[in-house]
């Protein structure tokens, strides 16, 4: 049972028959994915699946050799113009935070509106401090990410997406490197996004955020998109037995 | 509660850490005679300092004669720096012109004031001074050296000589270097194959000749491929020859700082929107960089050793012209004092360079907190 909110029938980002190897390894086979703006999507599946290659293939940190990629509207081929077109308008949230430690907290944030949208410097600082406040973690703005704990981290790297105003949000599993006591506050600015009505890919092994926040959940396994539901079904009544042995793995344990 | 629970209420006062030295006769059982091995060690060290340094400090110090006007003022016995002081001026500035000497002081001067400025952390205007010192500064160093224009007397390079010759080729090569370094090793990590190919083929040929043949190469050869009337000064073809050549190096070690950054840094960079100069600019040379400071000042100091080598092609650098003056009917026989005057003023600048790049990269280490 997901919240209420909008999803418009706007696509935001279409995956048509994209394949990738890796060499040899093919680690995508024939995705095929629809977001529509407002949409939040879960996607999960075990280690070595290719999540996180379907959606760094989205802002283009991974190179498709076949199918389209489409984003807003923007169709991503090898024109440098239309990558950096589609970076600025999706935001991605990493593993292990990626902070720049020669930055502070500020600056990291600031950093991108001022060198990509060419915002003078001192709105720029407006606009990072109003999310540094949004992901409540404002008191901290002047120091080096190396002062701060993994969830203050992962919070600012969130801040740091939001600035540049993108349409759609990655996620590839923003909690796994945290300690388990940091883990609900990265959770709740990711919840308070998806109430504001963010388009929303996130690779997560937490159920619980999918339950409440997803739209439809999605299962890779070795490449392929197996399943996808919304969660409610997804969790209750899943349909491939290779999403059900996941499923009793994950939720067992 | 069971009984094997273990509780304390009390909460322990803070105390101070307990004094770790035991006088001097602690420290010194301690440290320098903890074992008998150990004292012998120590015992035998000081032998040895004491049978070099005792000789030495009493003939360059002890009996030494400081000042005079000719080598007969050399009497105690010691070493005679009555020889450098007669000829400090040229060791300097070699055949400059006296009249002119001011303007290489003034030059200097100005580099030193501005590097200063650059250096002491809290001044203002860094951004600023950092334009004027690499791009004002050596076009007034040009016009106030050479002379030509504003009224100054040319002074043509074949008079250029002695320490402060050897400074200009030294700067002049590592500042040069520099730019040149980094965009060889952002070439030669580029995925565009035929910068990576001229790149890598650049780097490896000049890696592997010595500086020695370069600057034969600079000086014979050179001439040899440019149209016939070209006459091109012999200071910048040297100059020229040692920028090609600590490029290379100085790639090397840019492209070490740069394996350094991981790959998330990239990721970040360009998920934001940034484009390949301004994810280099912005991210990943500015953390490299930090990494890189012990490389290049490792590298600056090997050059600024290396320049000596000029001599081979009729440069007068600091040691050619001490080698000079040491061929001086009037002076024969002082070349002990020549050669260590020439190594005292290597060592100082090497020192100094060595000493600030730990300075930097302590600075740099607290100033931004763990990685
Ligand atoms: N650069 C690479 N070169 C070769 N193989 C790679 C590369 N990156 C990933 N792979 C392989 O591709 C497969 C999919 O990787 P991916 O990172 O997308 O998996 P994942 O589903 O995100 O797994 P995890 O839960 O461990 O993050 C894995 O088998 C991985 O070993
Ligand atoms: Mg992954």
């Amino acid at each position: 049972m997901s919240m209420t909110h909008q999803v418009e029938d706007k696509l935001m980002v279409e995956m048509r028959g994209v394949n990738k190897w890796y060499g040899q390894f093919h680690v995508l086979k024939d995705v095929n994915l629809e977001v529509k703006k407002g949409e939040r999507i879960v996607i999960c599946g075990p280690s070595g699946s290719g999540k996180s290659t379907t959606i760094r293939c989205i802002n283009r940190l991974e190179e498709h050799q076949k199918g389209d990629i489409i984003v807003d509207g923007t169709t991503l081929n090898n024109d440098l113009k239309n990558i950096e077109t589609i970076r600025r308008e999706v935001g991605m949230v990493f593993q292990h935070f990626n902070l720049f430690p020669h930055l502070t907290v500020l600056e990291n944030c600031a950093l991108a509106p001022i060198w990509v949208r060419k915002t003078p410097r001192e709105e720029a600082e407006e606009i990072a401090m109003k999310y540094l406040r949004r992901v409540k973690i404002e008191e901290q703005a002047l120091k080096y990410p190396g002062q701060l704990s993994g969830g203050q981290q992962q919070r600012v790297a969130i801040a740091r997406s939001l600035c540049m105003n993108p349409q759609v949000m990655l996620f590839d599993e923003p909690t796994s490197a945290l300690d388990p006591e940091m883990i609900k506050e990265v959770l709740d600015v990711m919840v308070e996004l998806a109430e504001e009505g963010m388009t929303m890919l996130c690779v997560t092994h937490e159920m619980g955020f999918a339950k409440t926040v997803a739209d439809r959940v999605i299962f890779m396994d070795k490449g392929q998109i197996i399943e996808e539901n919304e969660p409610h079904e997804f969790f209750n009544n899943p349909q491939s037995e290779r999403t059900k042995a996941f499923l009793s793995q994950i939720l067992n344990h | 509660m069971s009984d094997s629970a273990k509780v304390t209420d009390t909460l322990l006062p803070d105390l101070p850490p307990p004094a770790n030295s035991t006088g001097v006769i602690g420290w010194m059982r301690m440290h320098l005679f903890s074992s008998p091995v150990n004292a012998l060690l120590t015992l035998f060290t000081l032998y040895i300092l004491y049978i070099l340094l005792v000789p030495s400090i009493s003939w360059a110090l002890i009996n030494a004669d400081w000042v005079g006007d000719n080598r007969d003022a050399c009497t105690s016995g010691g070493a005679c720096w009555v020889f450098i002081y007669n000829r400090f001026d040229q060791f300097m500035y070699g055949f400059y012109p006296e009249m002119e000497r001011w303007r290489i002081d003034l030059t200097f001067g100005m580099l030193a004031v501005l590097v200063i400025w650059l250096m002491v952390p809290n001044l203002p205007k860094k951004g600023l001074v950092s334009v004027l010192t690499l791009v004002v500064y050596p076009i007034i160093a040009y016009f106030l050296l050479y002379g030509g224009s504003f009224g100054l007397e040319v002074v043509e390079t074949h008079k250029w000589g002695g320490m402060s010759l050897t400074l200009i080729l030294a700067i002049v090569g590592i500042v040069a270097a520099l730019p040149f370094g980094v965009l060889l090793a952002l070439g030669r990590r580029s995925e565009m194959p035929i910068v990576k190919s001229f790149c890598v083929v650049y780097i490896e040929f000049w890696r592997g000749v010595p500086l020695i043949t370069v600057l034969f190469m600079a000086s014979v050869m050179l001439p040899l491929f440019l149209p016939g009337e070209v006459d091109f000064d012999k200071l910048l073809r040297a100059m020229i020859g040692i920028v090609m050549f600590q490029s290379a190096y100085m790639a090397e070690v840019v492209r070490g700082g740069l394996q350094a950054i991981p790959k998330g840094q990239y990721e970040a960079a360009q998920a934001l929107g940034l484009n390949y100069w301004k994810m280099m600019g912005l991210i990943v040379l500015p953390q490299a960089l930090k990494l890189m400071i012990p490389g290049i000042v490792n590298t600056f100091i090997a050059l600024f050793k290396d320049t000596s080598l000029v001599l081979i092609i009729g440069l007068f650098d600091i040691l050619a012209i001490v080698q000079a003056g040491l061929s001086d009917p009037n002076w024969l026989g002082f070349s002990v004092e020549g050669y260590t005057f020439v190594a005292l003023m290597f060592w100082v600048f090497c020192y100094g360079m060595s000493k600030y790049s730990q300075h930097l990269e302590k600075r740099f280490h607290t100033g931004h907190g763990a990685r």
